[in-house]
């Protein structure tokens, strides 16, 4: 098990940046996902660590060897990286059978045509696709197209892999099915993984570790714990969770030696342990932080329940008070009528705090 | 968050660590090396042969110590731009020739595209009957050297002055037919109208057949009728392909050799390109070399003005093969009298003239048209002293059957490399998209497009007559016939390439790449066979007009390399008018047969070829 590690990774095409700058190191054996909005600079990381593009600036090294590095003059091709790489189109050879995009590159390297078999054996029966081997790319159905990907990926025995968005194109159901595939394939082949994806969930399973990117910049790195629960700034805050993060903009008073952040009809009372920067700060609280009640309770807030999506295991409920509207995400299957009126309050160990200015959050973290 | 802006430092450029860095960089970007190769070859097989020219129009050749015999060979001079252009011989080098040229051109040019137009409108819009049969006839003369209509207006209409045989006029009604029907203007423009109006017609369907659904939206929209959407959607959506369409006509018939040659030269009625061939043979050089570049700057200016009415990028509109379902328009009552129209006139430009020919290759004697006595001597004789010489008939004429073997592997092999040549340069220009080599890249390969054939054969028998740098001299080889048949497909085979290419998405190669496939392993297993069939009717368009070409070899053609076309030309100068009716029914076979077969092999591609031609 090898790592990767990308030292001041910069790359612009035509003056305009895609990656501004990046440090990243994947742990040996982790799987690491590379999240953010379209545009935002995924891509072009990996294709720099494949070698397909070749960055402005910085060093990428793969295990303790260096590929590439601008101020030594390094720069190792594509076809000497002995990288495993998935793209979204999977791009299979449409002009050859399943085998033989399977084998080809095992073919190239010369290998024994005794091992070029078992590899191949062994790889259609970890995607399945045994009896499929003959067949062409176009005589596939969409996920068994991925699969072929995949085990095309396996053949190769890589240390290291890399799959750009590898299961956008495949129907949800088919997505949920093969994100366990690919956990598990991770798990077996022990491969150091940067997995791309501008999919929060697939991330959130998936990861050891994401980083969430933004504009050719790295937002935040951290454990899924980590970015769900502790964004460390309100760009990370918002983008990540569906229903989306509650967010509330107040002023900030200090009354008998305790901070109040005053949101509306919110009296926030902040934790000990957050300096407050500025005269107003941002707040957040995840939908499935804010308890509901339908009796009156006391110091809890009044709302009307503006409207009511259940989605099976879960109901998506919106509420508004005279001042602030706010989500909430519910377990069950609730069936409550609109216009009623509901009692809410939040949990305040899990609000976060953030400085509206630098966007920063101010609670650290720990 | 701190934003580290700053850039790390960069390597100073001559450090040995940049170089070597540039260098595997270089290595990593097979497409650059491959862009700068192909740009280095191209430069050398079309620029510099035109500079070489434009340097020996200007200097003292040696052949000028006749005229001047104090001048210093290489020395600059402006002699040959005088004797064009202003000597006494001026008048007849030039200005005639150049008048008629540009009168023909004219008169081709508006009565071909008409025809072809009114063919294809007919064609594609209308509900004119046997749709499918006329289209696939109409194109035939397309497989046709454009000289096979004048080998059959010689052999009806040829009249006694200029001694040798009568055509079949003179023989069935007794009257010798006047000089300018027999030669000349006239039956230059005939001849070359009923051929080249397949260009205009593939141009026009091809515009036709994509135009309409974008005019029946548009009209829907807007509430123009009929008439206003005629003038301000369909024309302008027309006017890059008739614009195309003109330009492309006009300048192959300035550069166009076979037709003014068979119908002008008897009377010594010279066009520009019969001018450069007779120049050249009486060893003026210079002058060819004057006229030649005359040719080009003309042609270039058409382009130009083409370029500026319809704009640079629409101007060279490739076809789409898009299919051709619309709405059709009644002809009503008009409708089987056009469909016999195109019928009368298939039966015309395409079946008469073989007719002609076969009957020409049967009579005994030459000049004798009668039903009695046809022999099949000129086809299967053995070697007969009383006969043509004792020219013996195709099957046993070794000179014959090395010019079919000449020009089939000329044929075969100017597909293959041009195939191959077309899919390196849209591999470099595709792949490099976006980049100034990129640009010229496909630049440099379009520019034969505006050297007229005749012109392009000049300039080669100029640089490659001698032995250029490495390169031996070529004159009577086969090389130098390939090697003018790939340049002057280029333009089109690049774009075929190119065309191919897109096709091929980038991860494709990419996947290969990062499985450690190196780059010639991945052209071998991937790029090429995934582009083979979308070369394939391109390299069939190559071989047939390879086959048919004489107007851009027959300066380069000796006995030691004599293709078909050059074969014919050669039998009817020396008027064995059976041999050079059997040889060209011959090839128009050769070409047939190889078209089906292809087309059968790649499953219909072949007329679909054309199409996109
Ligand atoms: N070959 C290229 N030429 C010019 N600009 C490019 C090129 N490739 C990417 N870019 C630009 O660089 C930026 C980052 O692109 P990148 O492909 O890395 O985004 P991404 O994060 O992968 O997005 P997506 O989720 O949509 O795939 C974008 O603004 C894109 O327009
Ligand atoms: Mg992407």
């Amino acid at each position: 098990m090898q790592k990767i590690v990308l030292n001041g990774i910069q790359k612009s095409y035509a003056k305009e940046p895609a990656v501004r700058h990046l440090d990243l190191i994947v742990e040996p054996g982790s799987f690491l996902t590379i999240l953010g909005p379209s545009g935002c600079g995924k891509t072009t990381t990996l294709r720099s660590i494949a070698g397909l593009e070749e960055p402005d600036a910085g060093d990428i090294q793969l295990g303790d060897r260096t590929v590439f590095s601008r101020s030594q003059g390094i720069i190792v091709p594509p076809e000497q990286r002995n990288l495993g790489l998935i793209f979204q189109s999977y791009a299979l050879w449409p002009h050859m059978t399943v085998e033989r995009n399977i084998t080809l590159a095992l073919k190239e390297q010369k290998l024994s045509s005794g091992e070029v078999e078992s590899r191949l054996q062994s790889a259609l029966e970890m995607v399945q696709l045994t009896p499929y081997r003959n067949r062409y790319p176009s005589e596939l159905s969409g996920g068994q197209q991925q699969r072929v990907a995949v085990a095309r990926l396996i053949a190769l025995r890589s240390q290291f892999l890399l799959m750009d968005e590898p299961l956008s194109n495949l129907d949800a159901k088919l997505r949920t099915e093969m994100r366990t595939e690919l956990k598990r394939l991770h798990r077996e082949l022990e491969a150091t993984t940067v997995y791309v994806t501008h999919d929060q969930i697939e991330a959130l399973t998936l990861s050891d570790i994401i980083v969430v990117m933004n504009g050719g910049l790295v937002m935040q790195q951290g454990t899924p714990y980590d970015i769900y629960h502790h964004p460390g700034n309100l760009f990370v805050a918002e983008f990540i969770g569906d229903p989306p993060i509650n967010k509330f903009t107040g002023s900030f008073i200090r009354e008998d030696g305790v901070g109040i952040l005053q949101c509306g009809d919110h009296r926030l009372t902040l934790p000990c342990h957050v300096i407050p920067t500025r005269e107003t700060l941002v707040a957040t609280i995840r939908p499935e932080n804010i308890m509901i009640s339908e009796q009156e309770k006391d110091g809890w807030l009044k709302t009307t329940l503006d409207s009511v999506q259940p989605t099976g295991a879960s109901t998506i409920l919106q509420v508004k008070s005279e001042k602030s509207v706010m989500t909430l995400l519910q377990p069950g299957f609730m069936r409550m009528a609109v216009g009623d009126s509901v009692w809410v309050q939040m949990d305040m160990t899990k609000v976060n705090y953030f400085d509206p200015e630098t966007e920063q959050n101010l609670i650290s973290e720990g | 968050m701190a934003l580290p802006q700053t850039d790390r430092p960069r390597l100073p450029v001559f450090s040995a660590r940049n170089i070597s860095y540039q260098f595997y960089r270089l290595r990593n970007r097979p497409e650059l090396i491959l862009g700068v190769l192909c740009l280095a070859v191209l430069g050398l097989l079309v620029l510099v042969p035109l500079f070489e020219i434009i340097h020996d129009s200007l200097t003292y050749q040696s052949y000028d110590k006749a005229y001047r015999p104090d001048a210093e060979v290489g020395g600059f001079t402006l002699f040959h731009l005088e004797r064009v252009f202003t000597g006494p011989l001026s008048y007849a080098l030039l200005i005639k020739p150049l008048l008629n040229s540009i009168g023909i051109g004219f008169f081709v040019t508006a009565i071909g595209v008409s025809v072809g137009a009114g063919l294809a409108w007919l064609l594609v819009r209308t509900n004119i009957h046997f749709k499918g049969t006329f289209g696939a006839l109409i194109v035939i003369p397309y497989m046709m050297p454009s000289w096979v209509l004048a080998l059959a207006w010689l052999s009806l209409f040829k009249n006694d002055r200029i001694g040798g045989t009568e055509g079949m006029f003179t023989s069935l009604f007794g009257v010798q037919p006047p000089d300018w029907v027999s030669y000349g203007f006239l039956p230059i423009v005939i001849c070359l109208a009923l051929h080249y109006y397949v260009y205009g017609y593939l141009l026009m369907s091809g515009a036709l057949a994509t135009v309409d659904s974008e005019l029946e939206e548009a009209g829907a929209i807007c509430g123009m009728n009929r008439r206003q959407r005629l003038w301000r959607i369909t024309v302008p959506l027309l006017m890059p392909a008739l614009g195309s369409a003109i330009v492309l006509t006009f300048i192959r018939i300035l550069g166009t050799f076979g037709t003014p040659a068979l119908l002008g030269l008897p009377v010594r009625f010279f066009t520009f390109s019969t001018q450069i061939y007779a120049s050249l043979n009486a060893r003026n050089s210079g002058d060819a070399y004057v006229l030649a570049l005359v040719l080009i700057v003309m042609a270039i200016t058409f382009i130009w003005i083409n370029s500026r009415i319809i704009g640079i990028r629409k101007s060279f509109v490739t076809l789409t093969g898009k299919g051709f379902r619309q709405n059709e328009i009644g002809l009503g009552m008009w409708r089987w009298p056009a469909t016999i129209g195109v019928s009368i006139f298939v039966v015309i430009t395409v079946f008469m003239p073989m007719l002609i020919l076969l009957w020409e290759s049967l009579i005994i004697t030459p000049g004798e048209y009668t039903f009695e006595g046809l022999t099949a001597h000129f086809w299967f004789g053995e070697s007969d002293p009383d006969i043509a010489y004792g020219e013996p008939g195709i099957i046993h004429s070794p000179g014959i059957l090395t010019a079919l073997w000449n020009s089939i592997k000329l044929g075969v092999s100017a597909a293959v490399v041009n195939g191959f040549v077309g899919l390196m340069i849209g591999y470099a220009a595709v792949r490099g998209r976006g980049s100034l080599l990129s640009k010229w890249l496909e630049g440099v390969a379009f520019a034969p497009y505006i050297f007229p054939s005749i012109a392009l054969g000049a300039i080669y028998i100029g640089m490659f007559s001698t032995p250029f740098g490495p390169i031996p001299a070529l004159y009577g080889t086969f090389a130098i016939l390939l090697l003018i048949t790939v340049v002057k497909n280029l333009p089109f085979t690049s774009r075929t390439g190119i065309a191919a290419m897109l096709q091929i998405d980038k991860s494709l190669e990419e996947t290969a790449r990062v499985q450690g496939i190196g780059w010639f392993r991945r052209m071998v297993q991937i790029i090429i066979p995934m582009s083979t069939s979308g070369l394939i009717s391109g390299m069939l368009l190559t071989f047939i007009t390879t086959m048919r070409e004489l107007s851009l070899i027959i300066l380069l053609l000796s006995p030691t390399n004599m293709v078909l076309t050059g074969l014919i030309f050669n039998y009817n100068e020396q008027d064995m008018t059976q041999h050079s009716g059997a040889v060209t029914l011959l090839l128009v076979m050769v070409i047939i047969g190889m078209n089906l077969v292809v087309r059968v092999l790649s499953g219909g591609k072949g007329l679909s070829g054309l199409k996109s031609g």
